[in-house]
């Protein structure tokens, strides 16, 4: 990650002296493995590690001090091979090939080590010095399976060294292993294989664009039926496709697959050389899917465990609140005199004022709520989340997975939009992002509860919750028409249920809250001073003048033309601007409780705000972020209209 | 390639019933992928949980469990071993 601040905690002891002057180390594992805890546990604790598959699909960058000697640190993106059939995957090969790694630290998880080797010996074609960690030794204990670490490591002619990453057990083994990295000895396949192989590699200097690949691991990305580059030869094109074609014809299978499958069975094989597996214990964490995913007993669990993730979330927020605002209140206005009169000087008072509201919101709602999030992604409920939606998503032409973007836009809409990476297919990311910006986040919760929730009572503010899930849900359906092409379905591995470590889930907690604090952050105080500005020059007349074309349809009175404006700006600031457009707090007496009715149905739905475009744009590229901008505000427009009918009818 | 009558779509397997992978349909990319996660032909698996709505399918092999939609549950036929 760019801009990683520097490691506060010093990395542990880090001798003895490399014997190599190494550079970068990669480490490559699967997903879930525990390369992240690892990583921190590297360069101190800098980065999230998640227990989601694939929430790592952004490389993290971190520095250690290896001896003395300066060395970088990568964590790649969790990968079940090099195949690059996913971002994460093309991520992760694009780095291993494309600069320059000296080293490869391969995680694996020990208690899933058939299933890991595959990759191991994947990674033993790219003729990259590597460390074989067989990570969670707990846990291949607690499964019974037994490793004969030598032995493994002869044969796979690499270091092999055994460790508790979680608890920086075998740490420092794993360290003095690194001066001892070796080229690890490739795979060899059977004969035919082995000649078709040889076959394409000695095509390779004939291709162009290959170069500098390792000769083996490019031969079997031919063999995967990767196109070739462009401007190969025709005869060397046609050269490739009968090696392939011969090989089909001999096995009976398409020889992408044949490769795969010789792969894993040679991964097998030495499996059974250097594991035993003795009798499994079966605990908790075993039978707990038993209730948790229980036919019948698992969806009144599910709204359970949702249930008390809001309600712990308001009442922890509102108590933090409580506390917190009249401290920032103080201080606000502490400043403003402070400040005194003149443009800047309320320029800045208006920018200081940003600061305070983006604690206000961070600190009492977004801490918890990510907090709470993080342990049940840790514990490993999250993913069960996804399986037990998946069937309801379907509906709305999603996957289960995509629940976890919704989940995290309840607290702010910038990480819930960058969260939608873990997904696959770039389809549903689009469609994951459009509808997950419009779920109420902290700062429309704010107005929703301000406004509806303490002129009208809590059951309105209640149902418009229940109706924004609706409207999400038509808006799903609809844009299913649109952009048809479900990917082929959820496939998602489900970890065991894990007790959570403490810094990992603070970790993912903070960066979370760092996703708000660097993109929505500054936004709030740019847009705060703006407004300032805006107040000190008086230019609101003309503003709420030309916001007519808005508010005179919404059946708003015109001075809630530059609350709306500037909610674009801060959600929460619709409300804020409103007290002040009005010079009341008490809204009940200047509007209709229809109006207030409107102005908050408009406020939950149209355009996202400023940080939440910036992350959109990030994700999907200009163009869909100003569709997403369009679609929302004409259902805002929409549904504002539908509110003041409903409102004039009741 | 003749499909004998015990083979069933895996979606088919009742919950608890162990059964061995004998033909994955669908296109070179969904087998990949299925054979990261260790479901290939020859594999036992083993299903813990059926969601309910057409929901996907949650399923033991190689000693982790994996969910696939239903959707591609019914692309993999198995064998039921007692
Ligand atoms: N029992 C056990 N848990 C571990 C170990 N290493 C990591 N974990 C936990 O496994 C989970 C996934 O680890 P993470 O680092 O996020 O894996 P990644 O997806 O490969 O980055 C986290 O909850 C860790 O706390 C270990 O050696 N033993």
């Amino acid at each position: 990650m760019p801009g990683r601040p520097r490691p506060r905690h010093r990395p542990p002891d880090l001798r003895p002296a490399l014997a190599v002057n190494v550079r970068r180390i990669a480490l490559v594992g699967q997903p879930n493995s525990g390369k992240s805890t690892l990583f921190n546990a590297l360069v101190g604790w800098r980065a999230v590690a998640s227990n989601f598959p694939g929430t790592t699909v952004e490389v993290l960058r971190g520095r250690a001090n290896l001896a003395g000697r300066p060395a970088e640190v990568v964590d790649l993106p969790g990968i079940y091979s090099l195949a690059a059939q996913d971002p994460a995957e093309r991520v992760a090969r694009d780095f291993l090939l494309g600069e320059q790694v000296d080293l490869i630290v391969n995680v694996v998880d020990a208690s899933l080590l058939s299933r890991s080797l595959s990759l191991t010996l994947e990674l033993a074609e790219l003729g990259i010095p590597m460390v074989v960690c067989l990570n969670m030794a707990d846990e291949a204990e607690h499964k019974g399976i037994r490793i004969e670490r030598e032995k493994l490591a002869e044969l796979l002619g690499v270091p092999a060294v055994a460790t508790v990453a979680a608890r920086g057990v075998g740490l420092p083994e794993l360290l003095a292993a690194l001066p001892e990295a070796k080229v690890p000895r490739p795979p060899r396949y059977s004969a035919d294989l082995e000649r078709a192989l040889a076959a394409v590699e000695a095509l390779l200097p004939q291709i162009s664009g290959l170069g500098g690949l390792p000769p083996r691991h490019a031969a079997a990305r031919l063999f995967s039926s990767e196109p070739l580059p462009e401007g190969t030869p025709a005869a060397v094109r046609e050269e490739v496709a009968r090696i392939r074609e011969d090989l089909a014809r001999c096995r009976g299978e398409d020889p992408a697959l044949v490769l795969v499958d010789e792969r894993h069975a040679l991964a097998a094989r030495l499996f059974r050389e250097v594991a035993r597996v003795e009798h499994a214990r079966v605990g908790w964490r075993e039978r707990l899917d038993d209730l948790l995913m229980h036919p019948l007993l698992a969806y009144p669990i599910l709204a359970l465990v949702l249930f008390l993730l809001f309600w712990l979330t308001f009442r922890v927020g509102s108590a933090l609140e409580g506390l917190l605002s009249p401290a920032l209140e103080g201080l606000s206005s502490a400043a403003a005199r402070a400040l005194g009169e003149g443009l800047l000087a309320q320029a800045l008072a208006g920018a200081l004022d940003g600061i305070w509201a983006g604690l206000a919101i961070a600190l009492p709602y977004l801490l918890p709520f990510y907090l709470l999030l993080a342990l049940l992604e840790d514990v490993g409920y999250l993913p069960r989340i996804g399986f037990l939606l998946d069937g309801l998503m379907h509906r709305l032409g999603l996957h289960g997975k995509s629940v976890i973007p919704f989940l995290l836009g309840y607290g702010c809409s910038v990480p819930a939009v960058l969260a939608t990476r873990i997904l696959e297919e770039e389809r549903d990311r689009y469609v994951t992002a459009a509808l997950a910006v419009l779920v109420p986040c902290a700062a429309r919760t704010v107005v929703v509860f301000g406004l509806v929730g303490r002129f009208l009572g809590p059951a309105p503010a209640l149902a418009l919750y229940l109706g924004n899930i609706l409207v999400i849900a038509l808006a799903g359906r609809l844009l299913r028409r649109f952009l048809p092409g479900l990917g082929p379905g959820l496939i998602l591995e489900i970890p065991p249920y894990r007790v959570p470590g403490v810094c990992t889930t603070l970790g993912k907690v903070w960066l979370r809250l760092r996703e708000f604090l660097k993109v929505a952050w500054p936004i709030l105080i740019g847009s705060s001073a703006v407004l300032a500005l805006v107040e000190a020059l008086g230019w609101e007349g003309g503003l709420n003048q030309a916001a007519r074309f808005l508010t005179w349809p919404l059946g708003l009175p015109p001075e809630s033309g530059i609350p709306l404006a500037f909610g674009v700006l801060r959600k929460e600031l619709a409300l804020i601007m409103l007290i002040q457009a009005f010079r009341t707090s008490d809204l009940g007496s200047v509007l209709t409780a229809g109006q207030m009715l409107v102005f908050t149905v408009f406020t939950m739905f149209y355009m996202p705000c400023l940080a939440t475009l910036a992350a959109l744009r990030r994700e999907l590229g200009w163009r869909r972020a100003l569709l997403v901008l369009l679609g929302t505000t004409g259902l805002a427009l929409l549904l504002g209209l539908l509110a003041r009918a409903v409102a004039v009818l009741v | 390639m003749s499909i004998d009558f015990c083979w069933r779509p895996l979606d088919a397997l009742p919950p608890g019933q162990p059964g061995r992978v004998m033909a994955i349909g669908g296109g070179r990319g969904l087998a990949l992928r299925l054979r990261s996660l260790g479901i290939r032909p020859g594999a036992v698996v083993r299903t813990v949980a059926q969601g309910p709505w057409r929901g996907p399918v949650l399923l033991e092999v190689d000693g982790c469990r994996v969910a696939l939609g239903r959707g591609i549950a019914r692309r993999i036929f198995v064998q039921p071993l007692p």
